[in-house]
């Protein structure tokens, strides 16, 4: 089996604090990884690692992508290079168009990968079919980016990114949190639309609630920075049943 | 995140610092009623304008340089500035500009031939080297409007009623230190006339160069917008990189009559000296707006990325009923930049509206401040103000400053003041980022997206300009 991804011996400090203690884990093709874990654990600062955030400082071990290191590369480049993280709270930036701001990410995409960029007819007919599908309004497209957003909106509006940017690696941090049903609904949607046998999910949660709409290949219990258990999705009803506490490291 | 990085991608390189390589006719340096006496006789001017310039200069000589704003430069020795420069060609034949100043002013981007302008939209421009406007495109076409479009000097000897009458009306001779020093001194400037109804058929502008060594610059502008008329003004202005600090002090006076509208838009480029603050222009102006008659409008925009020193409070004072005064600012400090800039918004006239929107940007040692004053009398029943005043903080060794200031006489006036300062956030840089957008992309992103209730006052392609320009400043060196 080869990886798509690999976290070998990850430690990683935010500020003073060690967070990441010699975390493992692999991510393969196709499949759909669930990291759970008590408030605390580390979940956030992992998927802050893996995309570079300048809050996270390495202090030893190798994030491996698509064979290569890259401890040190680059926020845009890792994202040019096919890795995606929706945010748990996208940030506001006022005055920025949102369909400008997306165009532009995906050209810088398109001409990383050598394609032709999109001129701005061809870039609404392609946001426009995105928008129908989540259920979001037409003026998403003029708005500023995250502006004055509800949170499901700013939740629909990651996955609209996600569906237009077509990641390879996506990490979902707290995806679920703050939707009602019917957002819950149309991101679950979304993201099984991007489900293709080939794209890596690593979906992080506190609740199991957004399972039942994802269905995971693989459950990871992540605690004090470590990943103490790795099993199938009928570990959900375990952890749901007994807590993180009864989970004893294999 | 490494300041460094930030810093890189703010400090951008001055790209107007050539200099214009012709001959100059300067006078000695030196301040006094024989320096005046020679501008005034070089523009070949009536005696009562002499005579009031001797008058603003005595004024002066009483008056101190103020310091109340939040600026700290090396004082400045007024006998050590050349009061007179002037490109030698222009000024004996002024039908003949130099080929140097057209090709320089084409490096500028604004065409003096009227043939080569491009695209189906025309901008007159007059066109300001050191101290003599060296030519004003489409005058005769504008004439035929009715439309006055010249230099002042021309102005001074062609329609001397009107100068008379409105010259000094708005700011007086002796309002500031620096509206004195410029009423003794200044060389030229534009006039502008717009008669009874008529809608001006073009924009209109002035493009002001220093180019000369140890000069100082102090045009002067007057524009009269008579009954129900409509024009839209743009300034631009440039120098050349030079060690030496630079003096240029301007006045602007606006006149708009009942239903009349000004749209008076600065693009200010002056050149901002080094990130150790030598050299780079001291920019002390004063623009004052009257809306004179009823119903009648102006709005002031100015992009500010220039200067080492910008002293600006473009005003409006409201005296006609239901009369409307608009402040739309950008003000870009960096390197060691600093600006104070702001309005005055004094409502006189029953029902008068004013609106302030100021957004501020500092990075690297910049140093921004606003400060403006919304006064609204007794006699402004109705009177409604909005003020937004908002800085935005790029790295961590700038600053930002904010003084509003309300004198309400008038209970049921409506004041509305926010401010906001914010820092380029390390999350929203992030979010950018994560998207594949690169570092300096997404810094001109979020600062373009800040500037936007500003940029969107511009004449379309001035806005295209301005974006460049802000651009320009805040990244050209990277990459």
């Amino acid at each position: 089996m080869s990886s798509v991804m690999k976290i070998e011996n990850l430690q990683a400090k935010i500020g003073d604090k060690q967070i990441l203690k010699g975390l493992n884990l692999e991510l393969e093709p196709g499949k759909v990884h669930a990291i759970m874990g008590p408030n605390g654990a580390g979940k956030s600062t992992l998927s802050k690692a893996l995309v570079g955030h300048y809050d996270v400082e390495l202090t030893g071990g190798d994030i491996i992508y698509k064979g290569k290191n890259i401890n040190e590369m680059e926020p845009e480049e890792r994202a040019l290079e096919g890795i995606f993280l929706s945010f748990q709270h996208p940030v506001e930036i006022p005055g920025v168009n949102n369909a400008y701001f997306l165009r532009t990410a995906l050209n810088a995409k398109r001409k990383h990968e050598g394609k032709e960029e999109l001129n701005a007819a061809e870039f609404l007919r392609l946001m426009r079919d995105h928008l129908e599908m989540l259920g979001m309004k037409s003026d998403m497209i003029s708005r500023s980016l995250n502006e004055g957003f509800s949170g499901g909106e700013k939740k629909r509006n990651e996955i609209l990114q996600m569906l237009i940017l077509e990641p390879e690696v996506i990490i979902l941090d707290e995806i679920d949190s703050g939707l009602d049903i019917d957002a819950l609904r149309a991101v679950s949607e979304g993201i099984n639309k991007m489900k293709d046998g080939k794209r890596s999910f690593l979906v992080i949660t506190h609740y199991s609630r957004i399972l039942d709409y994802i269905e995971p290949d693989y459950i990871h219990v992540l605690k004090d920075g470590r990943i103490i258990k790795t099993a199938g999705p009928e570990l959900v009803a375990q952890l749901e049943e007994h807590g993180y506490d009864a989970i004893e490291e294999e | 995140m490494a300041n460094e990085g930030l810093d890189k991608a703010v400090s951008g390189e001055y790209a107007l610092g050539f200099e214009i390589d012709i001959e100059t006719d300067i006078i000695e340096p030196g301040l006094s009623e024989k320096t005046i006496a020679f501008i005034s006789k070089k523009k070949d001017e009536p005696e009562w304008m002499l005579e009031l310039r001797l008058k603003a200069l005595k004024k002066w000589e009483t008056m101190t340089e103020p310091h109340w704003g939040k600026l700290d430069y090396e004082p400045i020795d007024y006998q050590s500035i050349s009061y007179f420069a002037a490109p030698k060609e222009g000024i004996d034949s002024l039908d003949e500009v130099d080929p140097k100043i057209l090709e320089a002013y084409d490096k500028l981007g604004i065409s003096l031939e009227e043939q080569k302008q491009l695209s189906g939209v025309k901008v007159a421009v007059d066109a300001v080297v050191d101290s003599v406007s060296v030519t004003t495109t489409y005058s005769e076409e504008l004439k035929k409007h009715g439309v006055i479009f010249c230099s002042i000097s021309e102005a001074i000897k062609d329609y001397p009623e009107l100068v008379k009458k409105y010259m000094f009306s708005v700011v007086p001779m002796a309002d500031n230190y620096f509206a004195a020093l410029n009423s003794a001194v200044f060389t030229d400037g534009t006039f502008v006339y717009i008669p009874k109804g008529v809608r001006c058929p073009m924009e209109l502008s002035t493009y002001f160069r220093i180019n000369a060594l140890n000069t100082g610059q102090f045009e002067r502008t007057l524009i009269i917008a008579d009954e129900g008329s409509h024009v839209s003004y743009n300034e631009g202005c440039s120098a050349p990189t030079r060690d030496e600090h630079q003096l240029h002090a301007a006045v602007v006076e606006l006149v708009i009559l009942k239903d009349a509208e000004i749209k008076y838009s600065t693009i200010q480029n002056w050149f901002p000296g080094d990130e150790n603050g030598k050299g780079g222009i001291y920019n002390f102006v004063t623009k004052r707006a009257i809306c004179q008659g009823d119903n009648s409008k102006v709005s002031w925009t100015q992009v500010e990325t220039g200067s080492a020193i910008t002293w600006k409070y473009p005003s409006c004072i409201l005296k006609g009923d239901n009369s409307v005064g608009e402040f739309y600012s950008v003000a870009v400090t960096t390197l060691a930049q600093q600006a104070d800039t702001g309005t005055k918004m004094i409502h006189i006239g029953k029902n008068t509206s004013s609106t302030i929107i100021s957004k501020g940007i500092s990075a690297m040692k910049g140093q921004n401040t606003y400060r403006g004053l919304v006064k609204i009398n007794k006699s402004a029943e109705g009177a409604r103000n909005y003020s937004e005043c908002d800085s935005l903080l790029i790295g961590s060794n700038c600053g930002a400053h904010t003084f509003p200031y309300l004198e309400s006489k008038d209970t049921k006036g409506q004041v509305e003041h926010e401010a906001t300062t914010s820092k380029i956030s390390d999350e929203q840089l992030f979010y950018l980022r994560q998207r594949g957008i690169n570092e300096e992309d997404a810094v001109s992103m979020i600062v373009h997206g800040f500037c936007k209730q500003v940029f969107s006052q511009l004449p379309m392609e001035y806005a295209v300009e301005a974006k460049a320009l802000l651009e320009l400043t805040l990244e050209g060196s990277v990459g």
